[in-house]
C-alpha cells in the first residue's frame, strides 16, 4: 500500500451500489452509499434484516467488489488494485469478524488464530506467542487446542475475533461479533473493543442489531433498503 | 519460510483424512511400485542369464550343420550333418582350439520301476574341459571305452536325484533306451538356465551313442574351446575355412554350417530380456499415469470440498499464488509418499520375485532416484489444474459455498 493518500480518510464511498440478479429480480442490495470513517472511530451498523449491512462490509473488507461507486481505503481506489494487491490490502491492514465466524474446521483454535500471521511470513515461535496472546485475550488460552467443534457458539466467535486481531490491522471490521453471545458475553465482548478502540486506536466498524450495544459506539450508521438513511451519536439515531 | 509452513500445513491436511491420503496415493503407490519391480526384475534377469552363458565356458564356439537364422531361438535349416572326417580335418588343421564332437537325443533312462525322460549325448573327452564342467565323482571315459563303443556313462545330477533317489549311481547298470550302460562318473552340478535344468542329462562315448543308440555317424555339434584368451574370432574364421573346404561350398556361397560365439548368445539373449523388461515397464508407466490421473480426480474433489477453507485463507490475506502452492505442495508430498511407498513395495516385490527365480537381485539406484522425482513431478503435474482451479476462487463466492 505504498499508495496510501496522506491526509485522506481512512474509509471514504461515493455512491456505492451492490446489485444482484437482473431485469425483474434486480435486488439493489446497496443503493448509493456515501460515507466517510476516520482513523480511530468506532462505528456501528445498524438496519434491519436485509438492509445490506453486511454486504457493505463485505465491500469495506475488500472482499467484494462494488456494482458501482468508488471505495477508497486510505485514498487508495480499491477497484484499482489487482487481485494480490487486494490480498496484501486485507494482510496488513484489515481485520475482518464473520457474521459465521469462518473458522477453518479440524484445525484447532492456536492454529486459526495463527493462520494470518503465516501468510504476513512471521516465524513459528512469534507466531505461536502472538496467537497464544491473542486467544488470552479473548479468555481462551485454556482452549487452544480445541477445534471449532469442540467450542461453543461464543467460544468460536472469540477465536474469530482473536484472528482478526492477531495481525495488529489498522481496521477491524465486525460483522455481527456478538451475534451468538449472551448480553453478558456481549458486553464482555464490548468493552474489550472499545478498549481497543481507545488505547491502541484501532478504528472499529462493528455490524449489530442491539440497540444497546450501539452504546458503545460513538457513531451509529442506519442502514434501510441498501441506502444509509441516518448517521449520528447513538442518541441521535435512536431518538 | 512460507514454504515450510505451507508443506507443514499439507502434512497436517493429508494427516487429518489418512484412508483418503492412503487411497489417493494407492495409484502412484502401484505405478512406482510396478515400475520399480520390472526394471529391478529385468535388470536382474538380463544379468543372471549373461553371467550363465559366460559361464558355460570360456572361448566357447559351437559348431552345427544348417545356416545360421537371425534372432532370438533362430532355427537353423536343414543340412548335412558333420562326420568324423570334418572333424578329423578340424582337429588337424585348426591350431590352438581343442574339440568336442557331440550327437544328442532324447531317450528314456530306466532303473527298476523309475522311467526318466532325459538327453543322451555322445562326446569326447573334450567336452568336460570345453565347457568347463568337470566330473566329480568316477572318472571321465577311457580311451579304449571312446574307441570300442563300450557301454559306459556319465550322468548328470538330476539323474543321480530322480533315478537313484540322491546315492549310488556310480557302477549300476543304468537302461539309456534299449542299452544297458555302467554308470563310470557324476558330473558336477551347473544351476539350470532360463528355467532350463542343465543337469538333466547322459552323457556317453560318441561311438556308442552313434552306433548303439542313433544308429547312424552323424554329429551334430562340434564344441571347441580356443586354447588362448581371445583368440575365438581367429579360431572361428579358421573353422570356416576349413569347413567351407571339406563340405565343397562354391566362393560366394552361403555356409551351410554355422559357428556361434558364447558371448554373441549372451548378447542376443540380455538384448531379448531388455527388450521384454522394456516393455513391461513401459505397461507401468501407464499405471502411473493412471494413479496421476487419480490424484488430480481427489484433489479437485477437494478443492471443491474446501472452497469455504480457501475462501477464509484469501479473506484473511492469503495471495492467490499462496493458495495455489499449498495445493501443489499438497498433492506433491502426496503422490511423493506415494512414490517412496512404491519404491519399498516394489523392491520388496523384486527382492521376493527374484529369490524366486534364483537371481541375485541387486538395487538399481538410478531408477529409484528417477521413480521417486517422477512421482512428485506427476504430484506438480496432476496437482496444477485443481490447485489453479482454487487460486482463481472469488474470495466472496468461496465464503459463501456451502
Ligand atoms: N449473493 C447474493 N445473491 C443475491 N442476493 C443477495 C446476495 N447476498 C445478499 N443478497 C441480498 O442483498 C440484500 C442485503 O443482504 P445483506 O446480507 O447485506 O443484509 P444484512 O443487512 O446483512 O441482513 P442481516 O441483518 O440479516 O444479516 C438482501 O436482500 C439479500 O437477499
Ligand atoms: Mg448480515
Amino acid at each position: 500500500m505504498g499508495g496510501a493518500v496522506h491526509g485522506a480518510h481512512l474509509i471514504e464511498m461515493r455512491g456505492i451500489t451492490k446489485y444482484y440478479g437482473k431485469g425483474e429480480a434486480l435486488v439493489r442490495a446497496l443503493d448509493g452509499i456515501d460515507v466517510t470513517i476516520d482513523d480511530g472511530e468506532f462505528v456501528a451498523v445498524m438496519g434491519s434484516s436485509g438492509s445490506g449491512k453486511s454486504t457493505c462490509m463485505n465491500i469495506l473488507g475488500a472482499l467484494d467488489t462494488p456494482t458501482g461507486g468508488e471505495y477508497l481505503f486510505k485514498g487508495v481506489n480499491v477497484a484499482r488494485l489487482s487481485r494480490d494487491q487486494q490480498a496484501l490490502l486485507r494482510r496488513e491492514y484489515i481485520g475482518f469478524v464473520f457474521q459465521s465466524f469462518n473458522l477453518l474446521p479440524r484445525t484447532s483454535a492456536l492454529e486459526n488464530v495463527e493462520l494470518p500471521l503465516v501468510y504476513r511470513g512471521v516465524h513459528r515461535r512469534q507466531r505461536r506467542q502472538r496467537a497464544m496472546e491473542m486467544l488470552d485475550l479473548v479468555g481462551l488460552s485454556d482452549r487452544a487446542h480445541h477445534t471449532p467443534a469442540e467450542l461453543s457458539g461464543g467460544q468460536q466467535q472469540r477465536v474469530a475475533i482473536a484472528r482478526a486481531l492477531a495481525t495488529d490491522p489498522s481496521v477491524l471490521f465486525a460483522d455481527e461479533p456478538t451475534g451468538n453471545l449472551d448480553s453478558k458475553r456481549s458486553a464482555e465482548v464490548l468493552d474489550f473493543l472499545a478498549d481497543l478502540n481507545r488505547q491502541q486506536g484501532i478504528t472499529i466498524v462493528m455490524v449489530t442489531h442491539e440497540p444497546e450495544l450501539a452504546e458503545w459506539a460513538k457513531r451509529v450508521l442506519w442502514f434501510s433498503d441498501g441506502r444509509l438513511v441516518k448517521d449520528g451519536t447513538p442518541a441521535e439515531v435512536a431518538a | 519460510m512460507i514454504v515450510w509452513s505451507t508443506i507443514g500445513m499439507s502434512l497436517r491436511q493429508i494427516g487429518r483424512n489418512k484412508m483418503r491420503s492412503f487411497l489417493t496415493a494407492l495409484g502412484i503407490v502401484i505405478g512406482v511400485g510396478a515400475v520399480i519391480a520390472m526394471v529391478h526384475l529385468g535388470d536382474a534377469a538380463t544379468r543372471n542369464v549373461t553371467d550363465r552363458i559366460s559361464a558355460m565356458g570360456q572361448n566357447l564356439l559351437m559348431v552345427q550343420p544348417g545356416t545360421r537364422r537371425r534372432g532370438p531361438g533362430g532355427s537353423r535349416s536343414e543340412a548335412k550333418p558333420f562326420d568324423e572326417r570334418v572333424v578329423r580335418a578340424l582337429e588337424s588343421e585348426v591350431s590352438g582350439a581343442i574339440f568336442a564332437p557331440s550327437a544328442s537325443s532324447r531317450a528314456t533312462v530306466v532303473l527298476g520301476n523309475t522311467n526318466w525322460p532325459t538327453t543322451v549325448t555322445g562326446t569326447t573327452n573334450g567336452f568336460f574341459k570345453i565347457r568347463d564342467w568337470p566330473v566329480v565323482e568316477g572318472r571321465e571315459f577311457e580311451a579304449g571305452e571312446l574307441r570300442a563303443a563300450t557301454p559306459v556313462c556319465i550322468v548328470g545330477k538330476t539323474i543321480v536325484d530322480e533315478v537313484f533317489g540322491g546315492t549310488g549311481a556310480l557302477d549300476a547298470q543304468l537302461r539309456v533306451g534299449k542299452l544297458s550302460c555302467r554308470v563310470i562318473g557324476v558330473l558336477e552340478s551347473k544351476s539350470s538356465m532360463m528355467g532350463q535344468d542343465q543337469d538333466d542329462l547322459v552323457l556317453m562315448p560318441l561311438s556308442t551313442f552313434q552306433r548303439r543308440i542313433a544308429g547312424n555317424w552323424d554329429i551334430s555339434m562340434v564344441y571347441v574351446s580356443a586354447l588362448v584368451d581371445g583368440t575365438t574370432e581367429e579360431v572361428q574364421s579358421q573353422i570356416e575355412t576349413v569347413l567351407r573346404e571339406k563340405r565343397r561350398i562354391a566362393p560366394g556361397a552361403d555356409d551351410d554350417f554355422n559357428v556361434r560365439d558364447m558371448a554373441e548368445i549372451a548378447e542376443t539373449v540380455s538384448g531379448t530380456f531388455e527388450a521384454l523388461s522394456m516393455l513391461l515397464s513401459f505397461i507401468a508407466a501407464v499405471s502411473l499415469l493412471v494413479g496421476g490421473i487419480g490424484i488430480m480426480n481427489i484433489m479437485l474433489v477437494s478443492v471443491t470440498e474446501r472452497t469455504r477453507e480457501i475462501g477464509i485463507r484469501l479473506a484473511i490475506g492469503a495471495r492467490g499464488r499462496e493458495v495455489l502452492w499449498q495445493f501443489l505442495i499438497e498433492s506433491a508430498v502426496l503422490s511423493g509418499i506415494g512414490g517412496l511407498l512404491g519404491i519399498g513395495v516394489g523392491l520388496g516385490g523384486a527382492y521376493g520375485l527374484c529369490q524366486l527365480a534364483e537371481f541375485t537381485f541387486a538395487p538399481v539406484p538410478s531408477i529409484i532416484v528417477i521413480a521417486f522425482l517422477i512421482s512428485a513431478v506427476i504430484g506438480v503435474m496432476f496437482g496444477f489444474w485443481p490447485a489453479y482451479k482454487a487460486a482463481r476462487l472469488d474470495p466472496i463466492e468461496a465464503l459463501r459455498h456451502e
